[in-house]
């Protein structure tokens, strides 16, 4: 049940490139993907910035391999999940069993949306073929189909903490024997109906975002897919680039406080970290680097800085928050930052927080804001922290 | 006032409340009437949609609906402005 | 591992532990879930931002976790494959009508799929475990799934698993559209003598508590779970069952009993014909979804209906099984298929 559960590959697409080495390259040369909307149509256009891919449907039903009209999230996913298996090398994947752990928060709601339109005015109107894959399970059949991936496949919904959850379940049904490798993660795209949520909220920020900033407005909303392929001590060992990162600890804690607020000491996400230390095994003293939550909301930040100050009591790790570059990709966040988090451990890379001009008051630590090469990076902690009061921080580690 | 108290139990889906049971200068937020940060997003809307105020500043918000009163002299004076 | 309780609000009057007295019958393609008085479990200040399905699942939850006499479990994992039907419709319609203007917070927060699971944690104050999965028909198996993990980790002692899925005005006109229903008047008692194509709509929220420890009052063992997606045909199905309980040390004759989820559309049966004349030959068969009606969760009511014909040792009297009287049912054998894609097989057995 404790076997290590190694990463063999990461996949990613995002506002601020379309493969892990476009990202990458972006995060070292601090290029944020917020902008104007293109792709998408809101009568918010003028006044709310998104961090959208840049690809329309059509690019991206290309460059996944998958024609017909298909929901943006699919398309999105897809492109992510078949770069982390090509990275992955592996091999034999016919005779391994093999899982598909995806997440979202919108499923096929991109094209829900277009199919309400006509179905509110009359109920027999409406294309059937826009609703059919609305349901977040038929956007992750819609990708393991295409992957050839059937031993086991489910979905994760759990708001902003969804990938995060994924990742770790793929990794527990390794461990309990299940499957042999999975690829997990999650996908969000651009609708209308998370935009217009959210600004119901009044959470979202009119310029560009800036988390952990003492004048923080709010988020920016983003888009994208992140995918990491877990695969147990034995298949590790038979790749030919062997593996050298692990997922040491996780946690899933609740913090029961409120629908959508967190608490101001932010207790589940204290839980949520000290649980994923305690699962690796280690002190908070080992962690080199946490990817934030950090979404710029004046609730999420204070409540994750103070839950950071708690648990580490001053010996603080070096941290940012990628938001500052992707947006907040919602039910996708957990696994885009993952594969940040492995790609932090493998290149020996700090990413900077972008945009911080005035360090919160409140904290007495400050995220870093240069992006930085060279550095011993051996523990990563990566903190989703959702609606709901869903809370997950996952840890990954290099292998001994 | 007790207008307002009657659109502000339906936008809060206060099924078992009745005008009469809300006192003109009862807390509405925290004690009282017990509501929270999402009914005073409604309560903004609320706001917009009955009487074309648009509170732009959320933080505004526990200073003009801490009671009835105070929500019904922000509209009074602000419906001044607008006309 | 052991169902210590259960909860469920289902178009049967399942909600209370009634042990199954009376059947209820419907005329035509919808059944609608038999509701308690919310407010002996919730809060009135509560129940005014819970939409229905959320009253349901937490009403469901609550009496199970009244029943296992449990405050707060180690974890609660939840399973809906359409998730909050009426809110995502209340919002979507405001925001087509005004255009995305003037659009409310409370009905978008409520949309969310672990809304359900996050309320139910948030009622009784549970920082622990809380996870909520979204697969179609695999939407209950895997978070029973989660759970059992769970257990044999040790990261919990109990965990409260529970599927819900509703039927909405909205949901129902689409799923129709889509052919999946029977058209004309049928009851549901006769949706397996009708030989017809389509079936009937169904909902429910059933609650498990599930715990590594026995005790006094548990329903039954919940021995093993096994899902399968598109199988290629009979034949594989017939493998997948034999070597599920080839894994669990079962043989075919120790079962007395297979549930299995004919929907009444004559297509998709055929399997279960197949599978009577071959692996499940002179095997006890029970349908079910003449009681709750077909949706991605239904195999929960399946689990409920095991796991209560376990616990008396017999087929409740009013689904008028000859064929099982005076035999007490000691392992029950759970076999459900959700439209031919997602299938699913669970083992129970007396304590």
């Amino acid at each position: 049940m404790n076997q290590p559960v190694f990463i063999a590959g990461t996949g990613i697409i995002s506002a601020i490139g379309n493969n892990v080495a476009e990202c990458l390259d972006a995060l070292e040369n601090g290029r944020a993907g917020m902008g104007e909307m293109h792709h998408f149509n809101s009568v918010h256009k003028e006044r709310l910035p998104v961090a959208e891919v840049k690809l329309a449907n059509d690019e991206l039903a290309q460059l996944a391999g998958l024609p017909g009209i298909k929901s943006r999230t699919a398309l999105l996913s897809l492109v992510a999940a078949k770069e982390a298996l090509q990275n992955a090398g592996i091999t034999d994947l016919a005779h391994l069993r093999t899982g598909f752990i995806s997440a979202t928060s919108v499923g096929g709601m991109d094209k829900t949306e277009d199919f309400f339109t006509r179905f509110l005015a009359d109920n027999s109107k409406g294309k059937l073929r826009d609703v059919v894959n609305h349901e977040c399970g038929s956007v992750t059949e819609l990708v393991a189909d295409a992957l050839g991936i059937k031993d086991y496949i489910s979905t994760i919904s759990t708001a902003c903490s969804s990938s995060a959850n994924a990742v770790f379940f793929g990794a527990r049904l390794i461990r309990h024997d299940i499957v042999d490798v999975v690829v997990a993660g999650g996908t969000d795209s651009m609708t209308r109906f998370t935009l217009n949520g959210f600004n119901t909220l009044m959470i979202l920020d009119e310029q560009f975002c800036q988390p952990f900033d003492e004048n923080r407005r709010g988020l920016n909303l983003g888009e994208g897919a992140g995918y990491v392929v877990l695969v147990s001590e034995k298949v590790a060992a038979t790749l030919k680039n062997k593996p050298g990162i692990i997922l040491s600890g996780y946690c899933n804690a609740n913090d029961a406080y409120h629908q959508t607020a967190s608490s101001p000491d932010g207790i589940g996400s204290y839980l949520a970290m000290s649980g994923a230390l305690k699962k690796a095994g280690l002190q908070t003293t080992d962690i080199d680097y946490i990817n934030l939550h950090g979404t710029g909301t004046q609730n999420n930040d204070i409540a994750e800085g103070t839950a950071i100050r708690r648990l580490f009591e001053d010996r603080y790790p070096k941290m940012s928050s990628t938001k500052t570059f992707t947006g907040h990709t919602l039910g996708a966040s957990g696994g885009i930052e993952a594969v940040f988090s492995v790609l932090a451990l493998q290149h020996g890379i700090i990413y900077p927080n972008l945009r911080l001009q005035t360090p919160m008051v409140d904290l007495p630590f400050v995220p870093e804001r240069e992006f930085l090469k060279n550095v011993e990076v051996k523990h990563v902690l990566s903190n989703s922290f959702g609606f709901g009061g869903n809370c997950s921080s996952l840890i990954f580690s290099k292998a001994e | 006032m007790s207008d307002l108290k009657t659109q502000i139990i339906a936008q809060l889906n206060l099924q078992d409340t009745k005008p009469e049971d809300i006192g003109d200068d009862q807390p509405l937020f925290v004690e009282g009437l017990g509501l929270d940060s999402i009914d005073a997003l409604e309560l903004i809307v609320l706001l917009q949609q009955q009487y074309k105020i648009k509170l732009s500043n959320a933080e505004d918000g526990p200073k003009v609906f801490q009671t009835v009163r105070t929500m019904a002299e922000y509209i009074t004076a602000h419906q001044a402005q607008n006309a | 591992m052991y169902i210590r309780a259960t909860g469920n609000i289902s178009p049967q009057k399942t909600f209370g532990h009634k042990p199954l007295e009376e059947l209820v019958s419907y005329t035509g393609n919808r059944l609608a879930c038999i509701e308690p008085d919310y407010k002996e479990f919730i809060d009135p200040k509560q129940i005014r931002r819970m939409s229905r399905i959320i009253r349901m699942a937490v009403a469901a939850a609550m009496e199970c976790l009244q029943e296992a006499g449990l405050a707060k479990p180690d974890a609660i994992v939840t399973g809906t494959a359409y998730g909050c039907l009426e809110d995502t419709n209340s919002f979507l319609s405001k925001m087509v009508e005004f255009n995305e203007e003037l659009l409310t917070p409370t009905a978008f927060i409520q949309s969310t799929h672990n809304t359900i699971g996050a309320q139910i944690g948030l009622m009784l104050q549970c920082n622990n475990y809380n996870n909520a999965f979204v697969h179609r028909g695999f939407s209950f198996e895997s978070a029973l799934l989660d759970g059992m993990m769970l257990l044999k980790e040790n990261d919990a002692s109990t965990v409260l698993v529970g599927a819900i899925d509703e039927i909405t005005n909205s949901s129902h006109t689409i799923l129709n559209r889509l052919g999946l229903y029977k058209q004309g008047p049928v009851s549901n008692l006769d949706i397996f003598d009708t030989k017809t194509k389509g079936t009937i709509a169904g909902e429910g929220a059933a609650f498990f508590l599930l715990a590594t420890e026995p005790s006094a009052t548990d329903y039954a063992k919940l021995d093993g779970l096994h899902t399968f997606y598109k199988p290629a045909g009979t034949a594989e199905i017939e493998k997948q069952v034999l070597s599920f309980l080839t894994k669990h040390s079962v043989d075919m004759n120790d079962i007395d009993l297979v549930i299995t989820g004919r929907t009444g559309n004559a297509g998709t049966d055929r399997i279960y014909d197949e599978l009577a004349a071959t692996i499940f030959k002179n095997k006890v068969l029970l349908d079910y979804k003449n009681l709750c009606g077909e949706y991605p969760t239904a195999a929960a009511f399946a689990m409920w209906l095991g796991a209560n014909i376990i616990k008396s040792g017999t087929v409740p009297a009013v689904l008028n099984r000859s064929d099982t009287a005076g035999k007490k049912i000691v392992r029950i054998l759970i076999y459900n298929q959700h439209q031919g894609i997602h299938h699913s097989l669970s083992l129970l057995s007396a304590c």
